[in-house]
């Protein structure tokens, strides 16, 4: 695989973190011992990936590597050895379809038929637009709330053909719907209710779902900044 | 059945916030002052009592691993780095620790790095989980605006630090030195051992890598003592399991039980059954992608406990369990998983970076039976060329799936490629 395989062919002329950014660079690398400043790469590249439209251009790399102390090869290898980085652009709505068996046997093959239907796209692929991208991504860790799609930061689980429509179709408007399981169930209890913990939280085995607080938690977790760490 | 007393993850589905004030309430940061005064030896001992073995997938005896770390600290500081980085197939038990039990992990750190004389612990959390990531970040933030973490941790004398690391996307990372590696800020790359992270570690320095879950129940471990989890579950095989039941059951969760249930209860129990019954039960991978799968009559009379299904040939792994009725498509399921591996070999040994590849290629294959009966022994044999031939378990791992596939439904195999055969030649 050659390099431009790897790297976008259209390349922005410079990049430069944001005055906000440089500062929560400072806090990240407070966090490795002195000298040990190359363990902020990662969150570095995830920084720069989130300053520029989810994708990392070759002159981010320079400026991380300059600043870290490190080769430009050393940080490109590591941009280019984690799925995560994404060296190319990739669509508004970023798709990443897991295709491990545990979703397969729970009917992955449907989300991935809804998304070539409804978006004509498959793996590797992005509209026209723009708006759209789709990736198949190795085992997510949600299994028991199989299949999964992660768009962007957020898991929508429990999907079948038609909820992944109305997925779409939501997303479409720019009106994405509530993170988690699209069927409502409270986080990886079962689907019909809980089999444990009705002594001690006094719970109904019974419990569709969440709680009034899962509200303010959400809001909580959203509040908390993402910097890379 | 496990009784709910005697559970330690009380907020598993996320019912209660998972912040300080609804984690304390839970029981979490009692005292934890009182746990850190029994001293490192006596913790260590604890532990050792408990019996508890590692929950990341090898079941080594955590108390154990402990107690390897150096006893008296040089110009080396010692880490304790937590592998958050959950990622094998069926396995989603440490997510749930992570957004909705954070602070019992938070607590276990405390309570594990003073064990072992550390002051810092990193815990290295997979990439994907962004939501959990802000949970446990805003939990440790809690923590510290607390005095629960600091130069003087939950008012013990002590001074610890944790810090939240975040990875990108690697499986590989899942492995304690690769994680190490890229903690440091390289490719995610497993190292030879020896010299073992107790010696060399993080940073060069002595190094303790537990999973998640094994960090997690030690404050509960350590406040109702060592003989209360050793009463739970089998001899060697002790205390309380979080199980992720996946696949084709009716209603797929995760629940903490007793280690040692009967399989076959606990999917009746907790995951609805078998879609459509016992009987339409074709096979199970009993612990995360890596373990061979067990056919139904394995199944009828197996525990879930390591030694049971070490015996038949398998593993608790993770106890991340994958359940297939008769609809499943056997020869897909793993060849899915042959391209997993194929797609997470980190490249560094021939045999893997290789052979992960010609496993795929020839499964992918066998799922259409456009082969010849004599190569499922090729497949097998290099199968077995892989195996062992590593530095790390990721070549085992691909090898296992593909060896329980062969050992269990070599028939279906050759009767795809009987069919393949007829068609093709009916065509010419």
């Amino acid at each position: 695989m050659s390099i431009h395989d790897l790297v976008a062919e259209e390349q922005p002329e410079n990049f430069e973190f944001t005055a906000e950014n440089e500062a929560e660079i400072i806090k990240i690398i407070a966090k490795y011992p002195e000298g040990r400043q190359a363990s902020a790469v990662m969150p570095l590249l995830d920084l720069a990936q989130r300053q520029h439209d989810n994708w990392i251009p070759m002159k981010a790399i320079e400026v991380i590597a300059e600043k870290l102390g490190m080769a430009k090869i050393r940080v490109l290898e590591v941009a280019s050895f984690y799925t995560m980085f994404n060296l190319k652009p990739v669509g508004k709505y970023f798709l990443q379809l897991c295709g491990t068996t545990p979703c397969m046997l729970r009917g992955s093959d449907d989300l991935s038929r809804c998304i070539k239907d409804k978006l004509g796209i498959t793996s590797g692929q992005i509209t026209p637009d723009g708006k759209f991208s789709l990736l198949e991504v190795e085992c997510l860790g949600a299994c028991v709330n199989a299949p999964i799609i992660q768009v962007n930061d957020d898991f929508y689980e429990d999907l079948d053909y038609d909820s992944t429509e109305a997925l779409i179709d939501a997303l479409s408007n720019d009106m994405p719907p509530p993170v988690g399981s699209v069927i409502k169930r409270s986080g990886s209890q079962a689907e019909t209710g809980a089999t444990s913990l009705s002594d001690i939280l006094g719970s109904k085995s019974a419990k569709p779902s969440k709680k009034p607080d899962a509200k303010s938690k959400k809001t909580a977790a959203s509040s908390a900044k993402i910097s890379g760490v | 059945m496990l009784q709910d007393k005697d559970r330690i993850f009380t907020n598993i589905y996320g019912w209660q916030e998972a912040g300080l004030t609804a984690a304390k309430k839970r029981g979490d940061w009692d005292n934890t002052k009182s746990i850190l005064a029994l001293g490192h030896d006596e913790i260590i001992e604890q532990m050792k009592q408990s019996g508890l073995r590692g929950r990341g997938g090898a079941g080594f005896p955590t108390g154990l691993k402990w107690s390897f770390m150096p006893k008296e600290v040089t110009n080396r500081p010692h880490y304790l780095v937590v592998n958050a980085d959950e990622s094998e197939p069926g396995t989603c038990k440490d997510r749930d620790i992570l957004r909705n039990e954070p602070h019992k992990l938070i607590e276990g750190c405390v309570v594990a790095g003073f064990a072992m004389r550390a002051h810092v612990a990193y815990i290295y959390i997979r990439g994907e989980f962004v939501n959990e990531y802000k949970t446990l970040q805003a939990a440790v933030d809690e923590a510290y605006a607390a005095g629960l973490l600091g130069k003087n941790a939950a008012g013990s004398g002590w001074a610890f630090d944790v810090y939240v690391h975040r990875g990108a996307g690697a499986y590989i990372c899942g492995e304690e030195t690769a994680l190490l590696e890229s903690l440091e800020g390289k490719k995610g790359q497993p190292r030879l051992k020896p010299p073992f992270p107790a010696g060399v570690g993080l940073y060069g320095c002595p190094t303790t890598v537990n999973n998640v879950e094994s960090i997690a129940v030690a404050p509960t471990i350590l406040r109702r003592g060592g003989s209360w989890f050793a009463s739970l579950g089998k001899e060697n095989n002790t205390g309380t399991k979080l199980f992720c039941i996946s696949g084709h059951v009716n209603t797929p969760c995760n629940v903490e039980e007793e280690m040692g249930i009967p399989l076959k209860e606990l999917l009746e129990k907790h995951a609805g059954g078998v879609r459509g019954g016992w009987n339409n039960l074709l096979a199970v991978i009993p612990g995360g992608s890596s373990t061979p799968l067990m056919t139904k009559d394995v199944c009828e009379t197996m525990t879930m406990d390591f030694d049971a299904l070490k015996a038949a040939g398998t593993g608790l792994g993770t106890a991340g369990i994958i359940v297939m009725d008769k609809s499943t498509d056997v020869v897909r399921a793993i060849s899915r998983l042959s391209y997993f591996y194929k797609h997470e070999s980190c490249g560094q040994c021939t045999p893997c970076r290789e052979g992960t590849g010609w496993m795929w290629r020839m499964m992918d294959r066998m799922v259409r039976g456009q082969a010849e009966p004599h190569e499922i022994d090729t497949l097998y044999e290099i199968t077995k060329q892989v195996e062992g031939h590593t530095i790390c378990a990721l070549g085992d791992a691909a090898a296992w799936p593909i060896q329980g596939l062969i050992k269990n439904f070599r028939p279906e195999i050759e009767r795809r490629i009987q069919m393949y055969k007829s068609v093709t030649q009916a065509a010419e």
